[in-house]
């Protein structure tokens, strides 16, 4: 079967590849265009630590079809820091040791910025729940619940 | 160890590897490549027992894209009756784990695998395999495998002179247990029973593995120990150790599950037969099927006291899951269930049972759970059958310096004691309950390990640091010994990096594991500072032309010690850096030991919860860790040790847990289905850090990873107890279990 071209936007830059009907998203993100920040834990839905933010969306890379993406405009961890300079819920986690092993920490600070994007002020209950799709085995959720929680408080302050 | 001195001992600083963690760079083993990579895939048993009559590979072969196909004839051979022993493991076990030979004995092993341009291909190729099996009988739980007429899984194993599946034993004895019990005013006796649980690290296994045209082979994966894939694969494929070099890729946790190999081996071999690279990542429902777990066991505790609450006898028996081979963690639970008390009379015996399950693998103090669970509810009985605090109780029997453990060593000076007081003077223990709530408290003991450790400590040509060791770093030990580092050099822990070596580049080091990597890596790490410290004194004293013994090394500066020794102005680390050339050469050394006096570590939990009448749902509402662990070198990591052991255990009571359908099938393959706690499951996790310093070790520095995952599984049936008045015997506590207890059924 003939691959199909896809053109999209990751990360504000122009990307076309190809790709089987039956890639995933992940898999062209992985294997094709080297963003491996996104990692496939469980390639079922059930950890976030593919997540991305598809046109404002937070989704999981490995439920999407990589032929989906067409027009699209696709958010993965390598484009988190701007210019060198780390995203606010970047150098949060890092200050508050809010990672262990790593792995699960891009997919965390995907759905984190999804989070803050669209609810700036949310309670620790909500982002419980938002989280909740991320699983990380290493830290028991409690630093990475406070640094969301002080990033938000910090965006407040500054606003 | 002067508090007072202590600039980065104790601080919070930022990780070494952080940045790279944040942003996606770093590279754990499946983001590696090679050009000219090819894929593997692994074909697994759909057995749980069957002789292999006849494996026929032809079509598989002749797929296009399939560049080979290998099987066990392809992995050396480690005849059954001479045990070739590595670490805790055993060559004959680990042959025939990583590739079935004449019989396959669970769902899921391994039994070829295959090469090709593409991972679809491979596992395409896969399914071409034609195995004839003779399906045997098979035996899942301990009660199936025990019994007189079970399926034997190895016919050369013999208990009581007969074929069986109890591989081993191990016992502890203090005292007359006969006579304590007879002492006895109260004697409770329970039976307890756990489910295997998986240690749930989100980075499935992988690696990537080139076997260069001269035969030296390099393998990228991520493992709790370099040198334990060179070793194994060195054993498994016969290449020697010195023509492999383990280059330990970041690692997405492990917890003790990636301390033995699984692909490394077959990658390699696959690798050689085909002149590529060969890459091959486990997909979830292969790693929950066919990797870790750690057992499900079956205990029974009796413990007899004096009316006044003294623990006069204990005795604990305990049935451990070792999977399809030999080697359950029994030491652990055996050793540590009754370590925290001083108990006279004590008899703990524990049975290694092998079944057709996936082989266990280490998992956060392998045993010491299983074994605290039962005997930390059986004191909570007895302390409300004499009506006594529970933490009282535990109090009026704690182990302090000089008791003698029922596992053998007199214990020196440590701070379970403190973690009791300060569990009794937590403002979390004298709170308010509500309705349908329980509070439960256990207390729990690791041994901690030390072992081989090597580290380098090099001075850069600017007056810099690079620090390299040997234990792989999955939880921030690279940031505390970056703290270590710049403490014991008195500069700034910016001009500190550290790096994890591989095998070629730095001194062999024992395994990420048995909490010993910061405890160990710190004293090799002190040593080659000294070394380095006395060089940069030796430097001045040449540039001074004074007596080495006239220079004191502070604040990252060569001094004269005092007015005697002349009147020079100091020499900075940069500036005898600068110098180095001229005065002798470069400045570094390392240090390489099998580390010694790893004291075990104690931990007392306070657990809230409140359960779902209705439902059986178990809420943790709020969890107080309190540990000793001698000295805190980044408090953030350590705490973060205690939440996720903590957060591990509840998962342990109340949701996870291993199914194995009518055909000795797996179900629950998938983190849908075996369900570790996620972030709205969870409170805050809050932590105490008690520190009673190790007096054997430098910084004072106790292991601190393991203990946390013990005391949970008590804690929270304590709790349940308390909101609901009556007790289970058996996790997890999931709801349908919960709501039969709630009604009586």
């Amino acid at each position: 079967m003939a691959k199909i071209q896809v053109s999209t936007k990751i990360n504000n830059e122009n990307v076309d590849y190809l790709c089987e009907p039956h890639d995933t998203m992940l898999d062209v993100l992985r294997n094709q265009l080297e963003l491996t920040g996104s990692k496939e834990s469980c390639g079922s839905g059930d950890c976030g630590s593919c997540s991305i933010i598809l046109d404002g969306e937070l989704v999981c890379s490995c439920l999407m079809l990589a032929a989906e993406a067409e027009g699209s405009k696709l958010e993965t961890i390598e484009g988190m820091s701007e210019g060198g300079k780390l995203h606010a819920l970047q150098q949060k986690f890092l200050e508050k040791a809010a990672l262990q092993c790593g792995i699960c920490t891009p997919g965390f600070l995907m759905a984190s910025k999804a989070l803050l994007d669209h609810n700036p002020s949310p309670t620790e209950t909500e982002v419980r729940f938002w989280l909740a799709g991320n699983l990380c085995r290493c830290t028991g959720y409690d630093k990475i619940v406070k640094a969301v929680l002080e990033v938000a408080d910090d965006m407040k302050e500054s606003a | 160890m002067n508090e007072i001195s202590n600039k980065w001992i104790g601080k919070n600083t930022v990780r070494p590897d952080g940045a790279e963690k944040v942003t996606g760079r770093a590279q754990y083993s499946s983001d590696t490549t090679m050009p000219g990579m090819i894929w593997g895939h692994v074909l697994r048993s759909p057995h749980p027992h069957a002789k292999i009559k006849s494996i026929n590979t032809k079509k598989a072969e002749a797929l296009d894209g399939v560049k080979a196909v290998i099987t066990s004839k392809d992995i050396v051979d480690f005849p059954l009756d001479k045990p070739v022993i590595l670490g805790i493991q055993d060559m004959r076990w680990m042959c025939r784990n990583v590739m079935a030979r004449d019989k396959v004995l669970f769902h899921g092993h391994p039994l070829a695998a295959v090469a090709a341009t593409t991972e679809a291909i491979a596992e395409e190729a896969c399914k071409l395999i034609e195995v004839d099996y003779e399906i045997l009988p098979w035996a899942i739980d301990i009660e199936d495998a025990i019994k007189p007429d079970a399926p034997i899984l190895h016919d050369h194993i013999k208990f009581n002179d007969k074929p069986s599946n109890i591989a081993g034993t191990l016992e502890h004895k203090k005292g007359d247990i006969k006579e304590g019990f007879a002492k006895a005013d109260i004697i409770i006796e329970r039976d307890f029973k756990t489910e295997a649980v998986h240690q749930g690290y989100l980075e499935t296994h992988s690696c990537l593995v080139s076997v260069a045209a001269d035969g030296r082979a390099t393998i990228w994966s991520s493992s709790q120990g370099q040198f334990m894939v060179r070793a194994m694969t060195s054993f498994l494929t016969g290449i020697p150790q010195s023509n492999i070099r383990a280059i330990p890729a970041e690692i997405g946790g492990g917890f003790g599950g990636k301390t033995i190999v699984y692909l490394e081996p077959l990658a390699t071999v696959l690798s050689k037969k085909t002149g590529r690279p060969v890459k091959i990542v486990m997909n979830r429902e292969d790693t929950m099927r066919a990797s870790g777990p750690t057992s499900g066991s079956k205990s029974k505790i009796k413990i007899g006291a004096t009316k006044d609450g003294k623990i006069v006898a204990a005795q604990g028996t305990y049935y451990l899951q070792a999977g399809a081979f030999p080697g359950s963690p029994i030491r652990g639970a055996v050793g540590c269930s009754l370590a925290p008390y001083d108990i006279p009379n004590a008899h703990t015996f524990g049975y290694d049972v092998v079944s057709n399950r996936c082989k266990v693998a280490a998992y956060r103090a392998p045993g010491a759970p299983i074994g605290a669970y039962g005997v930390e509810c059986v004191l909570d009985e007895i302390a409300e059958a004499l009506k006594i605090c529970p933490l009282k109780l535990r109090k009026l029997n704690a182990a302090k310096e000089g008791t003698k453990a029922v596992h053998g060593p007199t214990y020196p000076t440590m701070g379970y004691m403190e973690t009791l007081d300060a569990a009794i003077n937590h403002p979390h223990y004298k709170s308010q309950l509500g309705k349908h709530q329980g509070r439960g408290v256990a207390s729990g003991f690791w041994f901690n390990a030390g072992g081989e450790s090597s580290a380098q400590l090099n001075i850069t040509e600017d007056g810099n640091v690079v620090v390299t060791t040997g234990h792989p770093d999955i939880g921030g030990s690279r940031a505390s010994i970056a703290n270590i580092t710049a403490e014991l050099l008195g500069i700034h822990h910016d001009r500190v990096s550290v790096l994890i070596g591989d095998t070629a580049t730095i001194g062999y080091s024992n395994l990420t594991g048995g909490s010993r990597v910061l405890f160990a890596s710190a004293m090799v790490v002190t040593e080659s500072a000294k070394i380095v410290i006395k060089q940069l004194k030796q430097r001045a004293a040449k540039i001074w032309g004074i007596d080495e013994e006239a220079i004191e090394w502070e604040n990252g500066e060569a001094r004269p010690a005092g007015d005697n020794a002349g009147n020079f102005d100091p020499l900075s680390l940069a500036e005898l850096a600068g110098k180095a050339t001229a005065t002798g050469g470069p400045i570094g050394a390392g240090y390489q030991v099998n580390t010694e006096g790893a004291e075990g570590g104690f931990a007392t939990h306070i657990c809230d919860v409140e359960v779902d009448m209705d439902l059986g749902i178990v809420r943790v509402k709020k969890y107080t860790s309190i540990q000793d662990v001698g000295k805190a070198i980044h408090p953030d990591y350590v705490e973060g040790q205690l939440q996720g052991g903590c957060a591990q255990g509840i998962g342990w009571a109340l949701s996870e847990e291993y199914i194995y359908n009518k055909q000795g099938h797996l179900d629950n393959t998938g983190f849908l289905d075996y369900r570790m706690p996620v972030c709205s499951d969870l409170p805050m996790l809050d932590t105490v850090l008690i520190e009673v310093p190790n007096p054997k070790h430098p910084q004072g520095v106790r292991g601190v990873g393991e203990v946390p995952l013990v005391p949970p599984l008590a804690a929270i049936s304590n709790a349940v107890y308390q909101a609901i008045g009556k007790r289970s015997y058996s996790l997890p506590m999931s709801p349908p279990k919960v709501l039969k207890i709630i009604e009586g059924n």
